[in-house]
């Protein structure tokens, strides 16, 4: 994703540009059929292990993305396939290392849940919930330390909240002032488990309050209103303000991984989330009725994802597995 | 263009399920996500969503059947300006492509020796000037001369700038450098140890201080599964350069929570460096060594020893190997390996013995992983008697793994069974005659040397 396409008004916190929006509509449509692909695959057997899925939540980090600077960093837990995409991390290269082939961006040896680029500011992909946050106050803090004007923006879910960690981590934040956005992405269920259930406090977004560290709840469903209030949040952290919190509201429509039954809600309440909140959806309506593009157009960018995930399904399956040999490498950079 | 559905695998264990019910009937038009069946797998039933958009062509194995293999086609779905009764594309079977690996194939190819432990580079004979120094001074000389030769190293723990170190270690480091580069953290094990790795995986060279590494164990889960794991998971494109160091194992009259040995947790790890060295030199050589090294390593070091003092190389550039075992005394009778505090223990068993005539060799470990297998099977096959020497537990501990070596690396040579001196298997008493029972002692060591030589 073209980050030099991206307009000034959308960087400064202003209106999106018509550009903008076509292009959030792009990104967000590259997750769902990247995921979509990724569930076929999976049961397919092509795709094994665990495999976290975000269809429902690409409103979330599209939005955050397309506030952010190139610079910028961004780390995440295991449900991470969006964030890489957003990133602009190759579809080929994410769907490779779904499958296990040497074309992936571990070589296979990370899978869904463990991929990095340095080159693109996406540091992970990390699987024990809530340990991604203090290693993302510690890119936050890499840079204030360099002094480079970049903020981290550090995902986490509604139920790694609650883990200790992210606590010493807020505390550590706000008094050394780093360049921290923290996202919440409450999509309602830490695995089954509610956040009514789980948590002492539903307004997650106030969890930094006792160190000082604002907050706010944000629809995580709305592409544009994501991307607004993550433009003012990375503004605070960038100037020296400290770290922020956005509690973004969303949901997965899919199970916790793929074999999750997802008993723990009702299918009416997945529906409804789906019929009426669908982020693509919404943005695709608001496209239309505010004429910023044709149906025509849209069918382009339809087309132009469908060839990219196509093209990335293909590499996924003919790149070949690792050498056996790569099972004795990278363990110790060698001096 | 009509496509297959394929019975699904829905779960990292599933080979076969039931299809207990169709949610659309022939003819029916679908889209992307709409649920086209349930199915029970081996932990639940599941619904499966239609991924192509177009009309439901044919069901090809009923609701209710039972045992239904992954990747059998269950339907068939056309597009909807097709004729119904398609032909579905050809397309290879995914199972022909991705055969389930049998056990054979991954036990055929055999492992080659890890490639990643290569000998380490030798020690330089060193010439130059040394000063007498406390092991202390020489862990404080050794962090500001990489700080001030690379400013991306800074240290962070509990008291280490104002305190000036809750043991004095890092006494003069702050004025040197500033409250940028010596940081004072709150009292929170998890979170700064996982800030420390973020800011190594950005590039950065932390020194973490534990105040002792009793209170890493909060912690280690971003030593194990954020520092050491992710060169591997990232496929080399990202490491960890960090190092965690502070006292290990037992002060003195500190009790269970206080007093434990970490080597063998630490050193059972692939991914991380350990080291734990007995002299002021050796601390100071490697801990010079573990801040250049771009891995995450371990650096144990040991309240008690912190006090001692050795000669030191004054010149900035001498380092030690992380890697390299050293012989701390000669002998033929029998090989003594030890590290950290008992290294000291060690040589005077060592001289005890010699009073009964028998020249014991005393190898300092000095790095427990990489461990220098090497310089202690050379020794074995010339003694033919290995007594091994540590302060912590027995189970799983380092005595148990030369044990192990030397069956496999130099069982013809052996003239006895390999014995362990170790720490007693039990938590640390506070009481004085108890604490003293629990660590090993010279004469422990002595007991055992003369076991071994049958003497």
């Amino acid at each position: 994703m073209a980050k030099s396409a991206q307009s000034r008004s959308a960087k400064s916190g202003g209106d999106s540009a018509p550009e903008d929006i076509l292009r959030y509509y792009r990104d967000m449509l590259l997750i769902r059929r990247f995921e979509e692909k990724a569930g076929q695959l999976y049961g397919m057997g092509l795709i094994g292990g665990f495999c976290h899925l975000y269809i429902g939540q690409e409103a979330v980090v599209v939005g955050m993305q397309a506030a952010a600077e190139p610079g910028d960093t961004v780390i995440t837990s295991y449900r991470d396939h969006g964030h890489m995409l957003a990133c602009g991390m190759d579809a080929k290269g994410v769907m490779a290392e779904l499958t296990g082939r040497r074309g992936g961006y571990s070589k296979g040896k990370g899978g869904s849940m463990h991929m990095f680029s340095r080159e693109k500011g996406f540091y992970g992909g990390h699987g024990i919930v809530g340990g991604q946050v203090p290693l993302g106050t510690g890119l936050g803090f890499a840079h204030r330390y360099r002094e480079d004007g970049k903020v981290c923006m550090c995902y986490l879910g509604d139920g790694a909240i609650n883990q200790g960690q992210v606590y010493e981590s807020f505390n550590m934040a706000a008094l050394w002032k780093l360049p921290v956005v923290y996202v919440i992405e409450n999509n309602k269920y830490a695995m089954g488990t509610s956040v009514q259930r789980s948590s002492a406090g539903t307004e997650l977004h106030k969890r930094g309050t006792a160190y000082g560290i604002p907050g706010e709840r944000i629809d995580g469903m709305d592409v544009i209103g994501v991307r607004k209030a993550g433009a003012a949040a990375l503004a605070h952290a960038r100037e020296g303000k400290g770290p922020y919190i956005l509690e973004m509201m969303t949901y997965r429509y899919r199970g916790h991984s793929m074999s999750d039954p997802a008993k723990y809600r009702s299918k009416e309440e997945v529906a409804k989330m789906r019929q009426e909140h669908d982020p693509i959806d919404r943005l695709r309506e608001h496209i239309l009725s505010s004429k910023i593009a044709e149906e025509v157009k849209l069918k382009d960018i339809d087309r132009e994802i469908k060839d990219i995930v196509s093209a990335a399904t293909e590499f996924a399956q003919q790149s070949p597995e690792p050498d056996p040999s790569e099972l004795w490498t990278d363990v110790l950079v060698e001096a | 263009m009509a496509v297959e559905v394929l019975m699904p695998a829905l779960s990292p264990t599933m080979t076969e399920g039931k299809l207990s019910k169709w949610s659309k009937s022939v003819g029916d038009p679908v889209k992307p996500g709409d649920i086209l069946a349930e199915i029970e797998t081996d932990k639940a039933t599941m619904e499966v969503e239609a991924i192509e958009e177009g009309v439901l062509d044919q069901i090809l194995v009923p609701a209710g059947t039972e045992g239904v293999a992954v990747n059998t086609p269950i339907a068939i779905v056309r597009g909807e300006d097709e004729a119904a009764g398609a032909k579905p594309a050809a397309k290879a079977s995914p199972k022909n492509e991705m055969q389930p690996q049998t056990a054979e194939t991954t036990t055929a190819a055999a492992p080659p020796p890890p490639a990643t432990v290569k000998p380490a580079p030798a020690e330089t004979d060193y010439k130059g000037e040394t000063q007498s120094q406390t092991v202390r001074e020489a862990l404080r000389d050794a962090m500001a001369e990489e700080m001030r030769r690379d400013p991306d190293v800074f240290l962070m723990g509990e008291e280490v700038a104002e305190y000036q170190g809750a043991y004095k270690v890092s006494q003069g480091l702050l004025e040197e450098f500033g409250a940028k580069r010596v940081i004072d953290t709150p009292i929170t094990e998890y979170g700064f140890t996982g800030l420390g790795v973020g800011a190594a995986m950005a590039g950065l060279k932390p020194i973490v201080e534990f105040m002792t590494f009793n209170f890493a164990m909060q912690a280690i889960d971003h030593i194990v599964n954020s520092a050491a794991k992710t060169l591997y998971m990232a496929g080399g494109q990202m490491g960890c350069p960090v190092v965690f160091r502070g006292p290990n194992g037992a002060a003195a009259r500190v009790a269970a929570q206080h007093s434990q040995c970490y080597a063998s947790w630490y050193a059972h790890c692939p991914g991380l460096k350990v080291v734990s060295p007995w002299s002021a030199a050796d601390a100071k050589g490697l801990l010079k060594a573990a801040i250049r090294d771009p891995n995450p390593v371990v650096f144990l070091e040991n309240e008690v020893l912190y006090g001692q003092s050795f000669q030191v190389p004054t010149d900035p550039d001498w380092i030690v190997p992380i890697g390299k075992a050293k012989i701390v005394r000669s002998g033929d009778a029998v090989t003594i390996t030890a590290f950290s505090r008992m290294v000291g223990v060690a040589l005077v068993a060592a001289d005890e013995l010699a009073k009964q005539g028998i020249e014991a060799e005393v190898i300092d470990l000095r790095t427990i992983r990489p461990l220098d297998i090497e310089t202690i099977v050379s020794s074995v096959k010339r003694t033919n008697r290995l007594v091994s020497v540590e302060e912590g537990w027995p189970f799983a501990g380092i005595g148990s793994e030369l044990a192990a070596l030397m069956m496999e690396q130099a069982f013809d040579w052996l003239d006895a069974p390999v014995v362990r001196v170790h720490g007693a298997d039990v938590p640390m008493p506070y009481a004085a005659n108890l604490e003293k029972l629990a660590l090993p002692q010279a004469e422990n060591i002595v007991e055992a040397a003369k076991r071994v030589a049958y003497k």
